[in-house]
């Protein structure tokens, strides 16, 4: 009897705060105030001020060993929980019994049907006890993820990929394996087929073909006889020159794909490789040109054929790329303007003015295979061939050479108004020097140099090698002093970068700079 | 040479056929539950239902008092007398009719808040009882075997919020012989007749379809939750609320990156779901919950954790192949069981998920589609023709107690 008044009762308090409204009518009318009631109170308010010299509510203890039932959940633990302010008693609940277990109530409140195991009631919060997660459940989730990922893809992303055959001009330089990497790590993440074609300028090198064999993808590394000059427009020349070799080898190689041309230091974007997967013959994209000058607002952009009046395109942001009017039809073409740059721009490769692009790039251009094959293969009629035009150097400034009629040329990236690669040259100067393949071998011995000539004549087990204050931050591996006769002093030169040849001298080498 | 012609041939027609089914973006399943292929039905022919005209203080007067009933997840009440009223199965002939409705919106009675009080439902489904039993012969012909009520509250006809108190009252026990359309499923429970119908609970269908995005925005959320764990208001200590169980889901997994678990209320909720793989549907304060209907909307597997649990629309939607049922008992290994799924199970459900008939079938759109859930509601019903001849009662017996229940029920109302 007692036990369903208090029950009672307190779902009635947990009624009160659950829905906020007045007139709360439950199956028993509205209390009167009775004999019953005032003794209810009484005995509630006794209880409420044992809770409170305890600290804890023991009503479940009591109900616990007054009525324990059948139900006992298993649970590892229950959760330490401070309870909110409760409307009529003020009680902190810590909970002193671990592993306490009373689903409270569940005698009279079983649900009907004898089969059922659900009851209602208290139970456990079940927690196990190492709850943190498992790193081969973890690696299963993830496959899980590329599974869902890759079947999306295939149902929903571009039906029958085609092969993309990247060409890239490159030669060994400083900044080679800075740019090579990039655009290495950019293909190997490309969902597609991928053919990469490396041009290399002074001969196939075993530096670059180390580089590349990283990747895992399929290369194809070919020399280019003639070596990289140091001035752009030689650069430029040359590139072109190595890119129609590659075309070549696409020809003759019969590569079945879609061509696009990346730049080793270009960066490119996921969704360029979605995007060019939709050209039909030959594709335009829009290129950012990151023409690296302090002064951003002078770069305007200008037509070259005018049919709109487009001058009001975002200024700030120098594009290349095809322009199209409203229907979606190619009218002419974005270029980035030099003009601005005319007395700034920089002439060797390291010099200190802005790298120009040219007026088209090569990059932002893609082609289907096909058009490179011999007539009778296949390719449309609309196409010059490649050898015809090559030897003209003032015609071959971007593949557009390639076409007899611009017309055909199929705006990509929502008519150019997404930008999904970015064209960029930084390069250290040309005689800079660099350990050949990134590796320090042997290890570098530097000594920071100190006011007074230090310690020619010492012997080798002083620790005299420090780190450079260039910083370099590969581990130094130390050999053993058996392999060299003497400890000689660095030269140190006073630009950026530092001569790594060790100098197998007995002289003592005095540096420039100590006093 | 022959054989290479047969050959073509062959993949000739298999091209063909493929292209066909290519057709369609997303690749889907047929869906077809323990009664069949029955989801893609159409009523109209099957059955006939006739539709009692109530007097307005029983619908639309309590509509206009509070129009929110229209936008809660129990809305349904009030669109499927709309859709009734319009609908080719309805009849105005009450002799030829096989169902027969009673317009009555039984959980209209809102807080302040929204939620919905159903202290007065009791009495308003008897006084609406006590009005078509004397102005129409058909409820004491059969004592209302061939009606069917729509009760879309936490506990069905059981009318209260709280489980126990809605155990102790039982089904109202003039609905006994009725057949309730009620979103509350539960095996051997007392407020779950035997032939009832489970229906979904009302999601918005506007507001699903305006937060869609691109389908090919690939989904890298394993598992996805916005809720409440822990019901701070009525359950301090822990361990009522939701049996446990969504306490143990955020104590297990509050940090396994897997689990993006909170009770943020993003704006992005829906958009969040469209990029996750599997979606959270434990129980509540009852066992059902409109997460279903969005994760099954939204294309997310949905994970039921709600023991005995009876999902809408049962017989029609096999819910084992769609759905992942994980025991209150095994929460704690709830990353276990989800990760262990061969990947080609997974694609599969999404498959069947993506079958629209099965979106379809969970939500309640206006104006009414072929195989929506108000089709599915009647395909239930159809399915439960023809009446057995002993629902008949002859003249003058009575099974129904009109005395029984608490004492409150029987003021009049």
């Amino acid at each position: 009897m007692k036990l369903s008044v208090l029950q009672q009762s307190y779902m009635n308090r947990r009624g009160n705060s659950f829905r906020s409204s007045g007139p709360l009518d439950s199956s028993s009318d509205a209390s009167i105030k009775s004999p019953s009631s005032i003794v209810w109170l009484l005995f509630h308010g006794l209880c409420c001020l044992i809770s409170l010299v305890l600290g804890f509510r023991f009503s479940r203890l009591v109900f616990f060993f007054l009525f324990s039932t059948s139900h006992t959940t298993n649970l590892y633990n229950f959760p330490f929980r401070t309870a909110s302010e409760l409307a009529q008693s003020l009680t902190v609940y810590s909970n002193p019994i671990t592993n306490f277990n009373s689903p409270l109530g569940s005698n009279a409140t079983t649900t009907g049907g004898s089969n059922s195991r659900v009851v209602v009631g208290r139970h456990g919060i079940r927690i196990r006890p190492w709850p943190h997660p498992n790193p081969v459940e973890v690696m299963r989730a993830h496959h899980i993820i590329e599974r869902v990922q890759k079947e999306q893809r295939l149902q929903l992303g571009v039906k029958n990929p085609r092969t993309v055959i990247v060409i890239t001009p490159t030669y060994v330089r400083t900044f080679q394996a800075l740019h090579l990497t990039g655009v290495m790590h950019s293909l190997m993440l490309a969902p597609y087929d991928l053919v990469w074609i490396v041009v290399e300028a002074g001969g196939a090198t075993n530096e670059t073909a180390s580089l590349i064999a990283k990747s895992g993808l399929r290369t194809i590394h070919v020399g280019f006889r003639q070596r990289m000059p140091n001035l752009w427009e030689g650069r430029h020349h040359l590139e072109v020159q190595m890119r129609l070799q590659a075309l070549r080898i696409v020809r003759d190689k019969k590569l079945d794909g879609i061509v696009m041309f990346a730049d080793d230091s270009n960066t490119h974007s996921m969704e360029l490789f979605d995007e060019i997967q939709n050209v039909k013959w030959v594709g335009a994209l829009s290129v950012g040109i990151l023409a690296h000058s302090s002064d951003t607002d002078e770069s305007s952009v200008s037509l070259l054929e005018k049919d709109e009046d487009e001058d009001d395109e975002n200024p700030s942001m120098p594009v290349q790329g095809p322009a199209c009017n409203s229907s979606n039809q190619l009218v002419g073409w974005h270029t980035f303007n030099s003009i601005p740059y005319v007395g700034n721009s920089a002439t060797y490769i390291g010099d200190r003015g802005v790298v120009l692009p040219r007026k088209l790039e090569w990059a932002g251009f893609v082609l289907n295979s096909r058009l490179l094959w011999k007539d009778d293969d296949g390719g449309p009629e609309w196409v010059n061939d490649l050898d015809t035009l090559a030897h003209n150097e003032e015609a071959v400034e971007s593949p557009l050479f390639l076409l007899k009629d611009f017309s055909v040329v199929e705006p990509l990236g929502s008519c150019g108004r997404q930008i999904l690669l970015w064209w960029l040259r930084v390069e250290a100067r040309a005689d800079s020097k660099f350990p050949p393949g990134w590796i320090i071998d042997p290890p570098l011995e530097v000594t920071v140099p100190s006011k007074r000539t230090p310690w020619p004549d010492v012997p080798p087990e002083l620790p005299s090698s420090e780190r450079e204050v260039t910083g370099v931050q590969e581990h130094i591996v130390k050999h053993s002093s058996k392999t060299r006769t003497s400890r000689s002093n660095r030269s140190r030169s006073k630009r950026k970068y530092h001569d790594t040849k060790i100098l197998d001298t007995q002289l003592p080498v005095m540096d420039s700079e100590q006093s | 040479m022959r054989t290479g012609g047969w050959v073509f041939a062959v993949l000739i027609v298999f091209g063909f056929v493929w292209r066909i089914g290519a057709d369609r973006n997303v690749r889907t399943e047929r869906i077809s539950g323990s009664a069949g292929d029955v989801l893609e039905d159409d009523p109209v022919g099957r059955l006939k239902v006739y539709v009692y005209e109530l007097p307005s203080k029983y619908n639309k007067k309590l509509l206009q008092k509070d129009p929110r009933c229209l936008t809660h997840m129990f809305a349904a009440e009030i669109f499927m007398h709309r859709f009734l009223l319009s609908s080719p199965v309805r009849t105005l002939k009450p002799e030829e009719a096989d169902w027969f409705y009673t317009p009555i919106y039984i959980t209209c009675d809102l807080t302040p808040t929204g939620l919905p009080l159903p202290f007065k439902s009791p009495r308003m489904m008897r006084s609406a009882i006590q009005l078509i039993s004397s102005n129409w012969p058909y409820w004491n012909r059969t004592e209302g075997a061939d009606h069917f009520f729509v009760v879309p509250h936490d506990f069905g006809a059981c009318f209260h919020y709280q489980e126990e108190k809605a155990i102790d009252r039982g089904i109202l026990p003039l609905l006994q012989r009725a057949t309730l359309v009620q979103t509350f499923g539960q095996r051997n429970h007392v407020c779950l007749n035997e032939g009832s119908i489970t229906i979904p609970p009302y999601a918005p269908p506007q507001k699903m379809q305006t937060h869609l995005i691109p389908q090919d925005t690939p989904r890298s959320i394993f598992v996805y939750f916005r809720g409440l764990f822990y019901d701070v208001n009525n359950d301090p200590e822990g361990g009522y609320y939701a049996r446990g169980a969504r306490a143990a889901v955020w104590e297990n997994f509050k940090d396994n990156p897997l689990f993006d678990i909170s009770t943020d209320h993003p704006t992005t909720y829906y958009e969040d779901m469209q990029r996750a793989i599997f979606c959270l549907c434990p129980l509540g304060w009852a066992p059902w919950s409109p997460r279903l209907v969005e994760a099954v909307v939204f294309g997310c597997i949905p994970v039921i954790i709600a023991d005995d649990i009876v999902l809408p629309f049962a017989d029609a939607i096999p819910w084992e192949e769609i759905g992942v049922f994980v025991a209150e008992e095994d929460v704690p290994d709830l990353d276990t069981i989800l990760t262990s799924i061969p990947p080609d199970v997974v694609l599969r459900k999404q498959r069947l998920l993506a079958n629209p008939s099965m979106k379809w079938a969970m939500m309640f759109p206006q104006p009414a589609q072929p195989g929506d859930a108000f089709h599915q509601i009647l395909n239930g019903l159809a399915r439960k023709l023809p009446h057995d001849k002993n629902i008949y009662l002859k003249p003058g017996e009575r099974i129904l107690n009109w005395t029984a229940g608490p004492v409150g029920d029987l003021k009049p109302w």
